[in-house]
């Protein structure tokens, strides 16, 4: 499988008032075609900032500061704007939480989707809006050729995350960055939203990061899972192998903590301590080991990524 | 929390020079208007004509006026009637305004049209005129001045006040208040209006350069304070005249006075809203 | 009564909470000139009817738009039903406007845990202030009482003493969440209602406020009813649900069973939508579309008719009344059959 996304030794700062928030630290991972990788974590791991981050959206605080992130062999950390820009709109989609906030509240969504087309696969203003209709129909939204002139305000919140998935596919992109696309949504809809990316990904080849803090539906909607602790991936695995062996102190507590169909609550363990402070001059190199009770003096050395068997790297020197 | 926000404010200003630099203005003014009578060097009303139209100069800094007066010392005891003028208005428009507004965006229904109405009525007369309308209407006394300076800001205050209230009527918050036992008067006294009250306050500071301005301008055009007490405003009409025949002082000082306190307000705006503002606390 | 309790709590187990045939209905804006006659009416919540024990914990869970919320607010007795009845122990409530029940006796005994602790809270209020409200107002506590009781209260909800000063944003979501609960539970109520309390914090907070939940419970004896979409939230913390479609029940019945072998077609396919840990996903029982207009519904249309996998003619004809099951179960399906 060949990569479509190659994000290696990437770290990305903010300059705040109150100091370096030191949000991402050699960030790693791969995503090849075809290929649906989840992204989790709690808040304040660092998920979305790596999408920001790779889709250059990071806000004038924040600034990449070592690493390459090569997307179909440009790598998107020495692109200028324009490039940027660019690339956003054709290879590399993105869809949001809350994507009625997303939506031009004052264009019909069969024009927005159209919009896209129009500019970035240069179709003429009929054949855009052919292919809006077309779009609206993949994405399952029923009688397309008259929800065309829907406003956002007249769709529900699934409706309106589904011509966010129009919007961000029409370009046939090699990647979709999805950062919470149901959160937000009901559990029926969120299945429903969820199969048509991931029918979408079958049909395109498109490789998409699931980005979530709902490690079950990590779980259930992804090959591969990387979980995020304070802009660290402390582990990158096997969607089987992670659940199954989990092998970083971080991603068993994660487990521990989350409710699942079995199980009593009493079983249920919470996570001891909090996020350390990323602002800290002194940030221990890996930045769960004050919350770990697997802790070893070597902790403090160092931190190193490996691969502890085939198919899964983790941040550890004393895997479970 | 009294000294907590002190040292917030020590904060916010050594963040914003800017702030400081109003603050520290406002302080003089503050400091003018209660002891200005007392260090003025000259009595602000004492004619010497022998001394008429005297330029600046080290007895006479902002020189002297066309009946003698030093107008320095004019200047600085006016300062007590305009501030305290405008603080009236501020405080009047604040306590109608704010409460008006609060209500009928807490209410809404047939309060919040009555009060939408009478604020559109006000804002249909251009507000200058309206004020002049109601001094000229009611005698040119200091209370009326306060009084329609008031007036003229009302639909500014309801709107602000409305606005913020609308926003937070629906808060978790306020259904919490219910389920504590509040009644609407006290949710709306007790948590609404708590939190509206630093946009509320920076609508005062605001407003305060407002209102300075229009009460020198109702004397300016005759319909304020009357001459011979010592008012930026009449002080500047007073001197218009001179400006042809060179005697610029006459107005200039009493003129740029009155822009550097309508400055001081409007500048202290901002600065106020970083201090009021919890949320702003780290 | 309606139901068995699966565990009746000691010498409780006696109905706290009656609720029958309420119902709440919001007037749409007329439509200028034209509004005529008919004003199109909002059914929010239409002909609901449970019980709840005391001791006993109800789970209610339903898609957005369901009448959830409205529910919450009418039981809470922060809006006024249209009709039905609200019995509270030996009293009728539904009666009284809620502007009168906001200084009534048992305005004390009915609190509520909001969704957003963040946004619940007053951003002027400390922590203090805001635990210390409901006393101060609905028991007259005063003074070093007052102080005693807040701490009291925070203490309960592990919330330490040092952060009683703090504004909420200057906590963390997960201190938030316990002054919104040390404020509920304050002045000692019965009937504590939970809408969505851990939406908004991540799992590893969510388990610890979960078990304070139950603790307290147990502590202080109260009755609990617990909003949330997550499923398996409720199944871990309650004896009995309620499941919610378009303002209707559609199924009632203990949480394990309701969960594990659901009766009503929208529970069904409620709970096969469920993300599982374990990767089990039943596509089969995927629910397509959107719930129908809540305006003007048909009342001899099943709200669920049209979406539904299994809906015949009848569901469009007749309106199916919530049956008895065994195990203490109901459920609003033409086609529902005995559990197994």
């Amino acid at each position: 499988m060949s990569a479509v996304l190659d994000v290696s030794d990437f770290s990305v700062e903010f300059r705040t008032r109150s100091g370096i928030v030191r949000a991402l630290d050699r960030v790693a991972f791969t995503v090849g075609r075809g290929e649906t990788m989840a992204l989790v974590g709690e808040s304040g791991s660092g998920k979305s900032v790596t999408a920001y981050a790779l889709l250059g959206l990071l806000d004038a605080a924040g600034k990449i500061t070592q690493g390459r992130a090569v997307l179909e062999g440009v790598d998107l950390t020495a692109a200028s704007p324009g490039e940027l820009a660019r690339i956003r709109g054709k290879r590399a989609a993105m869809i949001f939480q809350n994507p009625r906030a997303a939506l031009n509240p004052i264009r019909p969504i069969g024009q927005q989707i159209a919009d896209v087309l129009r500019r970035h696969a240069g179709l003429s203003k009929r054949d855009a809006m052919a292919g809006a209709i077309d779009m609206l129909r993949q994405v399952g939204i029923p009688d397309p050729a008259r929800r065309a002139s829907a406003y956002p305000f007249e769709l529900s919140g699934g409706m309106c995350q589904r011509v966010m998935i129009a919007i961000a596919v029409a370009t046939r992109p090699a990647l979709l960055i999805a950062d919470e696309p149901t959160t937000g949504l009901d559990v029926t809809t969120q299945a429903v939203v969820m199969d048509i990316v991931a029918k979408l990904a079958s049909e395109t080849g498109m490789a998409t990061i699931l980005i979530t803090h709902d490690l079950a539906l990590a779980a259930e909607r992804s090959a591969r899972i990387a979980v995020m602790h304070a802009g660290h991936i402390v582990e990158d695995a096997a969607t089987k192998t992670l659940l199954a062996n989990p092998r970083h102190p971080y991603t068993r507590r994660l487990l521990a903590a989350t409710p699942t169909a079995a199980g009593a609550l009493s079983a249920l363990r919470s996570i001891p301590g909090n996020l350390p402070d990323l602002r800290r001059d002194d940030l221990p190199p890996c930045r769960f080991a004050a919350r770990c009770d697997r802790r070893l003096p070597g902790c403090d050395a160092g931190l190193v990524w490996r691969d502890i068997a085939p198919a899964q790297r983790i941040a550890c020197w004393n895997p479970t | 929390m009294s000294s907590s926000t002190l040292r917030h404010a020590r904060h916010v200003v050594s963040e914003n020079p800017v702030t400081g630099i109003a603050l520290a203005l406002f302080t003089f003014f503050v400091l003018a208007a209660i002891l200005g009578p007392s260090l003025a060097p000259y009595d602000p009303l004492a004619s010497n004509t022998m001394r008429a139209l005297q330029p600046p100069s080290a007895q006479h800094w902002f020189g002297t006026d066309q009946i003698g007066r030093d107008i320095f010392s004019r200047v600085l005891v006016a300062t007590r009637l305009d501030l305290g003028i405008a603080a009236a208005s501020v405080a009047l428009v604040f306590a109608m305004g704010g409460f008006a507004g609060l209500a009928s965006g807490f209410f809404g229904g047939w309060v919040d049209q009555l009060v939408g109405r009478i604020a559109d009525t006000i804002m249909a007369f251009p507000l200058f005129v309206l004020a002049m309308a109601i001094v000229a209407a009611l005698g040119n006394t200091v209370p009326n001045i306060v009084l329609a300076t008031a007036i003229i800001n009302f639909p500014l205050y309801v709107r602000v006040a409305r606005a913020e209230t609308v926003q937070r009527r629906e808060a978790g918050f306020v259904d919490a208040a219910r389920i504590a036992g509040h009644r609407d008067i006290g949710v709306l006294l007790g948590q609404v209006a708590p939190n509206i009250m630093p946009i509320m306050v920076v609508q005062m500071s605001l407003t305060m350069g407002y209102a300075i301005l229009n009460a020198a301008g109702l004397s300016f055009i005759g319909l304020g304070v009357r001459a011979p007490t010592p008012e930026w405003g009449i002080m500047v009409a007073e001197g218009a005249a001179f400006i042809v025949s060179g005697e610029w002082w006459v107005a200039l000082f009493p003129g740029a006075t009155l822009m550097t306190a309508v400055f001081c307000f409007n500048l202290l705006g901002d600065g106020v809203r970083d201090i009021v503002d919890p949320r702003r606390r780290t | 009564m309606i139901g068995n309790d699966p565990t009746p709590p000691g010498a409780a187990g006696s109905t706290l909470l009656d609720v029958a045939e309420l119902s709440k209905r919001f007037p749409l804006r007329r439509g200028g000139f034209f509004g005529g006659g008919h004003t199109p009416m909002v059914h929010a919540v239409d002909d609901v009817s449970f019980t709840l024990a005391r001791g006993e914990t109800l789970g209610l869970v339903g898609e957005s738009g369901c009448g959830k919320s409205t529910l919450v607010r009418l039981i809470t007795r922060l809006t006024d039903p249209s009709s039905g009845s609200i019995r509270f122990g030996q009293r009728e409530l539904a009666a009284l406007p809620a502007k009168a029940f906001a200084r009534d006796a048992d305005r004390a005994r009915i609190q509520i845990v909001f969704q957003d602790a963040g946004e619940s809270i007053n951003p002027r209020f400390t922590a203090a202030d805001a635990i210390a409200d409901p006393l101060r107002k609905l028991k007259g506590v005063t003074g070093a009482d007052l102080k005693a009781k807040v701490e009291e209260a925070a203490a309960l909800c592990g919330l330490p003493l040092e952060l009683l000063d703090r504004f909420p944003h200057q906590l963390s979501g997960g201190q938030r969440a316990r002054v919104g609960i040390a404020r509920a539970i304050a002045t000692r109520p019965d009937l504590l209602v939970l809408d969505e309390p851990t939406a908004a914090l991540d799992v590893s907070v969510q388990v610890t406020i979960l078990q304070l939940l139950v603790t307290l419970r147990e502590t202080l004896g109260m009755s609990y009813v617990f909003v949330s979409h997550d499923l398996n939230v409720v199944r871990l913390l309650c004896d009995r649900v309620v499941v919610m479609y378009l303002g209707r029940i559609v199924e009632v019945g203990p949480a394990s069973q309701v969960f594990a072998n659901p009766l009503h077609p929208y529970t069904r396919g409620l709970v096969a939508a469920v993300p599982r840990l374990d990767g089990l996903r039943d596509d089969a029982l995927r629910l397509a579309g959107d719930p129908r207009s809540p305006i003007d519904p048909d009342p001899n249309a099943c709200r669920f008719h049209g979406r539904c996998p299994i809906g015949t003619d009848r569901c469009g004809t007749e309106m199916p009344a919530l049956r008895r099951f065994a195990g203490g179960r109901q459920a609003a399906c033409h086609y529902a059959e005995e559990p197994p």
